[in-house]
């Protein structure tokens, strides 16, 4: 049926809702901690309102069910009948983690964690001071009619009688009188008596008011759940009571009890709190969802359309010399827009890095109280943009940098004391531009690296030579090396051996570059480097042969041209050269690619050093081109995957060019070109 | 040309189980995210039927309808309130806000419509 399907395509954009209420609901938990302001309160009540109500409407009773007593509690607390506990903020934080996988599950179609549920379900209870109540339990879920039953009329009744004497305002508020009636001569047989008594001279009478009453008879064996909803939204202007068997409809009683549900009109209580205009905008008003295919076929496009101008601008220096103004000057518009269109098209993907950002005030918030640490996290340049494949992929090394700063990097409140410091430890992550890249930066104010520890470990372990002389920021950066910890004891919470090698390759894999620098007692700062995107590459164009490859320029350091002096062969291995005083390996792209070179020699080519993981290397080619900006082409969807190479483009001739894996290449070195830390040169 | 309803909610999903049942119906359909949106929209139009949820940010429903009774064109408009609560404490606020009844969620499809059939 296309209305369950219509149905199943919305209930997907409820589960997305859903997961972004919960982040709304888990940062506004967080600052729960410091200030209670009825604002964010409300704010967190009203996501799991949304959240309640929704899955209700999509049939999801569990979560429905299990979202009401979180609500319960949360509208305590808003009226302020309930206090804001750290007890009831850490059950709150669960319930947001519980309900965030039953949510998961339920669109996965997968079972429920049950004993989860109910034991949530029961802390909730418990905070509400009640027993566990079957209400909240995931099988009685809000029916689809929430309002109360009655029961059926009484036995021998025959019908029911009811005064409907309406209040002024019924018609302005367009409830139709002829409505009701009609509504109740569908339950059975009725007489309608109007009174019109109260109708003023025409000079006293206020046209939009209502001045009628009536009496109404209907007869037939009809719940009073039936009468209570016609009259449903004018309760408190009716009353009804059953006729007995018998009892004709002229027989009416002089005087009519109010009906049992009569309630009396609730205390008079300031709506849901006026306008909150400070409110800050949310991150995402005035934002679409697209999905990344879309983007990323826009993004091929205007590749292509790269690809055809910069070709057009080689054909240009070909022809005629007295045509060519005309063409230049069409050409530099057409690159113009290109490049305009090309960044505006770029821009659909970026995404402010608060999205990643935003996991940390929580799992900074349950680490400290695991680790009895006291911390505060300070998040600086939310609003970064950067690719959303890059910042997917950025998440879980930061969160390994986040928990190791924490774990390894701050001290207990006792040392800190000791060390005249603040209790608090400060934790600051923070983002933002330098030139084409984006920065992020991880610093503590914590212990910072113990260089002579980490030095006697890399011995041990043959990491570096014992005689080997190395800076202060070599030392700090062997923390980057495989296998590497020098946690003393393996917690759960970081330092297993692996961790901080996979965070520099994953980094490394986006075309990124990793840096620790660290101040004995005073704290480490961590500072990563990410290209914005991963479509397009600054490029370096070199030639070797008849070939040309492509560098990305953020994995170069400089280029140079070398004498025959600063060039040796080692013995079993392959050349290395001198470079101030470091000698560095050589690597040979002719070697690598199997191609025909100008010449295998070092001094008649260029060297061009590359970097990444730490390591360098010289790259002999031929010739230095041009740097241009070149969109990658994967290789692996289009061909198969190529070891050291990142990808492939087009030139404006039209001509493939393959783009160099740098990283895959200074790995492989690391059969052929020495230690894992260069060395000095004796 | 069907009858035109201005709908007010904050939720994504509901909006469009909303809109999806009532285009379906042949309704005419105007989307809104929160009160301050509606009540800017209304300023400068005319609808058959407002239907508006009550927890949203900025302006909640209760307030919308309050605003939009001052309004001489939405005087003797149908206003739905949508809301979870069955206590009456919510109906009776939007009651005296100006609104003509409610909705109770969560509802079905056929519930909306034979609730919005009862006002226009």
């Amino acid at each position: 049926m296309t209305l369950d399907l219509e149905m199943a395509e919305i209930a997907k954009v409820f589960f997305q809702e859903s997961r972004e209420g919960l982040d709304v609901m888990e940062s506004g938990l967080l600052t729960l901690g410091t200030t209670a302001d009825a604002e964010s309160i409300n704010t967190i009540f009203r996501a799991a309102h949304s959240i309640k109500g929704g899955s209700a409407t999509f049939g999801f009773a569990e979560v429905a069910g299990f979202t009401h007593g979180v609500e319960t509690l949360l509208d305590e607390m808003r009226n302020g009948v309930r206090a804001v506990t750290a007890e009831a903020i850490q059950t709150l934080l669960q319930s947001c983690d519980c309900l965030r996988e039953m949510i998961a599950a339920t669109e996965a179609e997968l079972p429920l964690d049950q004993g989860r549920i109910a034991s949530l379900n029961s802390d909730i209870a418990h905070i509400l001071g009640e027993r566990p109540q079957v209400a909240t339990a995931p099988a009685k879920a809000p029916a689809a009619s929430a309002e109360p039953t009655a029961a059926a009329p009484a036995a021998g009744a025959s019908g029911w009688r009811i005064v409907f004497e309406p209040a002024a305002d019924l018609l302005r508020l367009r409830n139709e009188p002829t409505r009701m009636f009609t509504e109740l001569a569908r339950l059975g047989a009725v007489v309608v008596r109007a009174d019109a008594s109260r109708v003023p001279l025409l000079d006293a009478l206020d046209p939009e008011a209502c001045y009628l009453s009536w009496d109404i008879e209907i007869s037939g064996q009809i719940p009073r759940a039936q009468i209570d909803e016609v009259f449903d939204w004018v309760d408190s202007q009716w009353r009804a009571e059953p006729i007995p068997a018998g009892n004709s409809a002229a027989a009416v009683p002089a005087q009519l009890d109010p009906p049992p549900e009569a309630r009396p009109v609730s205390v008079e209580r300031s709506p849901a709190v006026a306008a909150p205009a400070a409110q800050k905008a949310s991150p995402d008003s005035g934002s679409i969802r697209v999905a990344t295919e879309k983007l990323d076929n826009i993004i091929n496009l205007v590749g292509e359309l790269l690809i055809t101008q910069s070709m057009l601008c080689g054909f240009a220096d070909g022809i005629d010399p007295n045509e060519l103004d005309r063409l230049r000057q069409g050409l530099s518009q057409l690159a113009r827009n290109t490049r305009e269109l090309q960044e505006s098209v770029m821009q659909i993907r970026m995404l402010p890095i608060s999205f990643a950002f935003n996991r940390f005030p929580r799992i900074v918030h349950d680490l400290s109280r695991k680790l009895n640490k006291r911390v505060e996290l300070k998040l600086t340049g939310e609003n970064t943009e950067l690719d959303k494949t890059v910042l997917e992929k950025i998440s879980d090394p930061l969160v390994h940098l986040v928990r190791n700063a924490l774990d390894h990097g701050l001290e207990t409140p006792e040392r800190r004391s000791a060390a005249g410091k603040h209790e608090t430890g400060t934790i600051e992550l923070g983002a933002f531009h330098e030139g084409g890249n984006i920065i992020i930066e991880v610093r503590d104010d914590g212990a910072g690296l113990n260089k002579a520890k980490i030095l006697q470990k890399a011995r041990e372990r043959g990491l570096v030579a014992p005689d080997q002389e190395l800076t202060d920021e070599q030392i700090d950066n062997l923390i980057f090396m495989p296998g590497f910890s020098t946690a003393d004891q393996v917690s759960d919470v970081s330092g297993r051996g692996v961790g901080m090698d996979v965070v520099r390759r994953n980094i490394n894999d986006l075309g990124g570059h990793v840096q620790i620098s660290s101040k004995e007692g005073h704290g480490s700062t961590i500072r990563i480097r990410l290209p914005l995107t991963l479509a397009i590459l600054d490029g370096q164009l070199v030639r070797v042969g008849k070939e040309i490859y492509i560098f990305s320029l953020l994995a170069i350091v400089e280029t140079i041209q070398v004498s025959k002096d600063r060039v040796n062969t080692l013995v079993g291995r392959s050349e290395v050269f001198r470079l101030r005083d470091e000698y560095l390996p050589i690597v040979k792209l002719c070697d690598q690619f199997g191609i025909e070179p100008d010449s295998r020699r070092a001094e008649d080519g260029l060297l061009v050093v590359i970097e990444s993981d730490g390591k360098r290397a010289g790259v002999l080619v031929d010739d230095l081109l041009a740097q241009q900006q070149v969109v990658i082409k994967s290789l692996e969807s289009n061909f198969k995957p190529v070891a050291g190479v990142a990808g492939a483009t087009i030139l404006g001739d039209g001509t493939v060019a393959l783009i160099i894996d740098v990283p895959d290449l200074i790995r492989s070195m690391g059969k052929l070109g020495g230690g894992e830390v260069t060395a000095h040169a004796a | 040309m069907g009858k035109k309803i201005l709908t007010v909610d904050d939720s994504a999903s509901m909006r469009q189980m909303v809109l999806f049942t009532l285009r379906g119906a042949g309704y005419d359909v105007v989307q809104t995210c929160d009160g301050v949106e509606a009540l800017e929209w209304a300023r400068q139009s005319a609808v058959d039927l407002v239907l508006t949820d009550v927890h949203m940010p900025r302006m909640d429903g209760i307030t919308l309808v309050r605003e939009l009774r001052a309004l001489s064109h939405y005087k003797f408009v149908p206003m739905l309130i949508l809301t979870t609560e069955s206590s009456t404490e919510k109906k009776m606020d939007g009651k005296r806000a100006g609104a003509t009844g409610w909705l109770v969620k969560p509802f079905n499809p056929p519930q909306l419509l034979a609730t919005v059939a009862r006002v226009i």
